[in-house]
């Protein structure tokens, strides 16, 4: 066996026919850790590294596995019949997954090298050195951009955005890889018309100059709505959640914003992943 | 034809259509005793005749008396009673049960029917007739002491044949649209011209030809007198539109089912003929019309190419058929109704797929098929469609568009199972080419075969229990008596328990089948179904009597997953981990896990200890009795029972189940289904053919899972069993793609009569044309895998509890129980709560 097969990381959740995160029927794998801390986050368990215990359904559960790079790939094997008739692939989610550099490099080399096609849902908050290193084995990166403003941004995330910012063009120009932008659309955050358009007036920047450096522009520009299917999740972690009065924002509200996307953008614009 | 002859194009909806469906379902459907009485007043004629021409008698009587009707807006006429959705009777083959249940069939929960007091007069004077000459007493008399035993103890159940005609056949239409009944009249003239009164076969050829040509006779007069009603309306009606089109069903009328069709309008009025009255012949369903987008093709692409025909009124031709294979039905006795609720007749109808040469024959009428079952959102026909990797993509993705409407359909059969599964049972490799599904999921090679294709229901958790008791049930000796489980030392020997006690019920379920078998070719030889089935004229013999090419047996098994995750719990626990005993698990089973007893439960283990302290030689009166019934329900009640019970399914649940992608629990499952399909396909039926097996149970799986104990696979006393060769409810927990490939590893090809795999989703999981890509691709992967079948159910859980509460707003709700489509508020309420429970099948979150 390949010696980069035996690499190890820690994951929380490995999930097969995912039909809504990048081409076809995907298997994401779910890397633990993460550099933020957003509040509306619905896997508040994959945001420590360490391993925790979470009360599901008032049972005890162990979060976090450690494995390796060919353990994973086990199973994202089995639904080989379903990538190759719906062209889907692999998808590494987190967390960030670029909290695990050499993890994640090595999960995205052994499906590509094997034929499988390759997505990675991230913030891109990391060093470029490590994007940098992760690109060759990466069909399709799923980057999202919560918001334009750096102290907004802190102020939910824990984080300013300005490396993020930096990092996605570099990936733009790198012409690497496809690049699509997801902005998760949170009410009393960034759901104003004017938050939106801001982020969709940067993908626009990102898409010219990725076009100029000879790559493929902006795929598309996704509008996830807020949801509150973690919430349970903090209860099962003794934590608070803070947006537990937050309604989730409305069909035609969605409709607004991805209009007001499409026009700042000129892009191809969609709500849901 | 060459490749991919079609062209798409969405025709809309007519008004009539609409209005032919309101009109079908305004009442609760009806009992009418106008064949009972016809039947019986000819049978009374023909007493020491040969049984053939008392058939062909009866059927011509009924033919030319039964009352008929065209009702409003109808294109394509002919219906087998007054009222929509009715249904007549035929106490030749049972009758007992309809009297039994005279006062509770419109009340009770599945499938109930109106019938009015005059009716139950009628009927019941016919059926006094019946005592002593049904097929039911005569197979009755066939079986041995031991399988009456099992039967009463629910081991197996063959009620549908037992009780009711065979059907389940695909005969030659494309002959009837041909030639016509005239055609195939001078067929059966000619081959008894050349029969010689010194032949040895004569006296059973020459009846049984005569028996054909009264039978084709009696066909034409009826529509001929459907001819005459449409002229008569005609000239009353005062809607000039309406009068054109009652003067056009006249003509229709007396022109075909006679002659051969010519144009595509003749053609369904020629189909709905033979569709119908073959269901006035018998009271066999799954009487399916097979690859009717193959044989109606010529007529339509004549008529294209000449120019008379438009689409769309080839669409509302379509449509009309398609809403008149709802306003056929059946009345069974309430068990039976709880098997097979919905109303359902399994008129299965399947598009695409290949010709006998192996070429794609998807064409304009394969689409449309698809049309109508959008259009109609009706659970008649069973709508299927055949895949394989030649199918059209587009085709697919219209089918998708079907499955996303809610509606339950289609069903989809892979070709690359299938035909090599076929060929395998003895057709040619182009018969198998051509075949299609019988009722919910048997495939047969249509016009050439008898296939008995839903023998009976065998329940493989019932030998289990069995393993556990020493073959005792209730305190009878039902099954083998095999060692006490307490003394066995190794898996195998348990194993072993369980397929000796298989074997046996196995062949009894046997003895049972070809016993019916006798039966119905003694009693109820059917000369019009035989006419239309080769080679009948050609050997002098009905089907019942051996004349088709192909004749098989498929009884069907289920509970697979249940018994897979059974047999390796115990093995895990009890031999590999040492952390239970077989004594621990019986006295869990016995106790229902500690979960508390139902009243059948507390019986039947009262009767099992009273008999075991007979035989030790004590008297048992009434007051013992009362004294172990006691001591049962106090003991099942004990804290160290339900300690027992708890410990027991913490640790079971534990223990890796079918249905999630693990290939060593997989192989143990395809062993474990192999305990049912290898032995069966040993045996052999009374008209020289073999038996295969099935894996399905219609919806058999709730009410004779409410008859089944707990069993080591953790599933508590009286809940359903798994589901075809689905995974157990619940069990499945890595999503569709996992389940899938679980079911793939099953061996598909020996269970040649069928296999079923039940998936249910969300409608968002194939929203826009993305998500009927994915779905598509979904069916493809499972198939490529070799899966024989899939079907889908897409409604949201919350309409299904709103239908519960407010089943008069959901009259039209269609759901897919087990292979096939069925009204969803007529189901009984266990059956409806176990759709609802039935894992989702989640998409991305």
């Amino acid at each position: 066996m390949e010696a980069y097969r035996q690499t190890k990381g820690r994951i929380f959740d490995i999930q097969k026919f995912s039909i809504h995160d990048g081409d076809g029927i995907r298997t994401i794998v779910f890397l633990k850790g993460c550099v933020l801390r957003c509040r509306w986050c619905c896997n508040p368990e994959s945001q420590e590294y360490a391993v925790q215990t979470m009360k599901v359904q008032g049972e005890p559960k162990i979060i976090g596995q450690d494995v390796t790079v060919d353990e994973v790939m086990r199973t994202v094997e089995q639904d080989r019949p379903y990538y190759y008739r719906s062209r889907g692939g692999l998808t590494l989610s987190g967390g960030e997954s670029l909290c695990q550099p050499e993890f994640a490099r090595d999960l995205l080399r052994a499906a590509k090298e094997h034929g499988i096609n390759t997505a990675m849902e991230s913030m891109a908050c990391a060093k470029y050195e490590v994007i940098e290193s992760i690109l060759p084995y990466l069909d399709h990166y799923l980057l999202d951009i919560k918001h334009m403003n750096p102290e907004k941004h802190k102020e939910f995330t824990g984080r300013s955005n300005e490396l993020m910012l930096e990092n996605a063009g570099k990936i733009a120009r790198s012409g690497q890889t496809r690049l699509s932008i997801r902005i998760p659309v949170i009410p009393t955050f960034n759901d104003s018309e004017a938050e939106i358009r801001a982020i969709a007036g940067y993908a626009k920047k990102l898409d010219k100059e990725s076009r100029q450096a000879g790559g493929l522009g902006i795929e598309k520009v996704h509008l996830l709505p807020y949801h509150r299917l973690g919430q349970d999740k903090y209860d099962g972690l003794d934590r608070e959640y803070l947006m537990k009065d937050i309604v989730p924002p409305q069909a035609e509200k969605m409709a607004g914003l991805k209009k007001a996307a499409e026009q700042e953008s000129g892009l191809v614009c969609q709500i849901g992943g | 034809m060459g490749l991919y002859q079609y062209e798409i194009t969405d025709i809309k909806k007519t008004d009539r259509i609409d209005r032919l469906i309101a009109h079908l379902f305004e009442k609760m459907p009806e009992i009418e005793s106008a064949r009972a009485k016809l039947i019986t007043e000819s049978y009374k004629e023909t007493e020491n005749e040969p049984m053939i021409m008392r058939r062909a008698k009866a059927f011509a009587h009924i033919l030319e008396n039964i009352p008929i009707i065209i009702r409003d807006d109808e294109l394509v006429v002919g219906s087998s009673t007054i009222a929509p959705r009715g249904c007549q009777t035929y106490p030749e083959f049972s009758y007992e049960w309809l009297e039994a249940e005279f006062d509770t069939v419109a009340t009770r929960s599945a499938d109930p029917f109106y019938i009015s007091e005059q009716a139950k007069r009628e009927i019941k004077e016919a059926d006094s007739y019946w005592k002593g000459k049904t097929t039911s007493e005569l197979a009755t008399s066939y079986m041995e002491p031991e399988t009456l035993i099992a039967m009463e103890h629910n081991m197996f159940t063959p009620g549908n044949y037992f009780y009711n005609g065979v059907g389940h056949v695909t005969v030659q239409y494309e002959k009837v649209l041909a030639i016509g009944y005239e055609g195939i009249r001078a067929e059966a003239e000619k081959l008894l011209s050349e029969c010689d009164f010194g032949d040895g076969d004569y006296a059973r050829k020459s009846r049984f030809l005569q028996a054909v040509i009264i039978s084709c006779n009696a066909v034409i007069a009826y529509a001929n007198r459907y001819a005459e009603l449409a002229k008569q309306m005609a000239s009353e009606c005062r809607d000039a539109a309406r009068r054109e089109e009652l003067l056009k069903i006249s003509e229709n009328c007396s022109k075909v089912p006679a002659k051969g069709a010519e144009s595509f309008y003749e053609a369904c009025q020629s189909f709905w003929f033979v569709q119908q009255l073959l269901q006035l012949e018998s009271s066999g369903h799954s009487i399916s019309p097979g690859r009717f987008d193959q044989y109606m093709y010529p007529y339509y692409e004549a008529d294209r190419k000449k120019g008379t025909l438009s689409k769309e009124f080839a669409q509302e031709l379509i449509d009309c058929i398609w809403v008149k294979l709802n306003d056929l039905n059946k009345c069974r006795d309430a068990a039976s109704a709880e098997g097979f609720a919905g109303y359902s007749l399994f008129q299965n109808l399947i598009a695409g797929g290949q010709n006998g040469d192996g070429v794609d024959v998807t064409n304009d009428l394969s689409f449309m098929t698809i049309q109508a079952s959008m259009h109609v959102q009706l659970p008649q026909p069973s709508f299927s469609v055949r895949v394989w990797n030649g199918t059209p993509h587009e085709f697919l993705i219209k089918a998708a568009e079907l499955t996303r409407t809610g509606v339950g359909l289609p069903a989809y059969y892979n070709d690359e199972v299938i035909i090599p599964a076929l060929i395998n049972r003895g057709l040619t490799l182009k018969d198998a080419r051509e075949y299609n599904i019988i009722g919910c999921v048997e495939p047969q090679k249509a016009g050439k075969t008898e296939g008995w294709h839903d023998a009976a229901f065998f329940n493989m958790c019932r030998p289990m229990e069995l393993v556990f008791s020493q073959g005792k049930d209730k305190g009878v000796q039902v099954g083998v008596v095999t060692k006490p489980v307490e003394e066995m030392k190794e898996f195998e020997e348990f194993y072993d328990a369980y397929k000796e006690q298989m074997n046996y019920m196995i062949k009894l379920l046997v003895n049972a089948d070809n016993a019916i078998d006798v039966a119905h070719a003694q009693r109820c030889p059917l000369p019009f179904l035989s006419c239309m089935v080769d080679d009948c004229m050609k050997r002098g013999l009905t089907v019942q009597e051996g004349g088709a090419v192909y004749n098989f047996t498929g009884p069907q098994g289920f509970g697979v997953a249940n018994m897979a995750d059974a047999l390796y719990a115990v093995k895990t626990l009890v031999f590999d981990e040492h952390k239970a005993t077989l004594k621990e698990f019986k006295e869990a089973l016995a106790t229902n896990y500690g979960k508390g007893l139902t009243k059948e439960m507390v019986g039947e283990m009262t009767a099992q200890i009273a008999s075991s302290l007979k035989e030790a030689g004590q008297d048992i009166g009434e007051k013992e009795i009362a004294a172990i019934m006691k001591t049962v329900i106090e003991t099942s009640q004990m804290p160290a029972v339900k300690e027992n019970g708890e410990r027991l399914l913490k640790l079971i649940d534990q223990v890796p189940k079918f249905g999630n992608d693990i290939p060593e629990v997989d192989a143990f499952a395809r062993d474990v289904a192999y305990t049912y399909t290898r032995p069966l396909q040993e045996y052999k039926n009374p008209r020289g053919g073999i038996y295969q097996a099935g894996l399905y149970p219609v919806s058999a799986n709730v009410p004779l899972g409410a008859q089944t104990g707990a069993t080591p696979d953790g599933r508590l006393a009286g809940t359903p069993v798994a589901d075809g060769v689905s995974p157990s409810a619940g069990k499945d927990v890595n999503g569709p793609t996992a389940a899938a490939n679980s079911v793939a590893r099953l061996d598909h090809y020996i269970a040649s009569n069928g296999t079923l795999f039940n998936q249910k989703f969300h409608p968002s999981a194939l929203s826009g044309r993305e998500g009927l890509e994915k779905f598509v691709a979904l069916i493809r992967a499972y198939f490529d895998q070799k899966g024989s079948h899939m079907q889908f159910n897409v409604v949201s859980r919350e309409t299904l509890l709103d239908a519960q509460k407010n089943p008069e707003k959901y009259k039209h709700l269609v759901v897919r129980v087990a292979g096939y489509s069925a009204l969803f508020t007529t189901l009984s309420r266990s059956l409806q709560d176990d759709i609802i429970n039935r894992t989702e099948q989640g998409f991305g979150a």
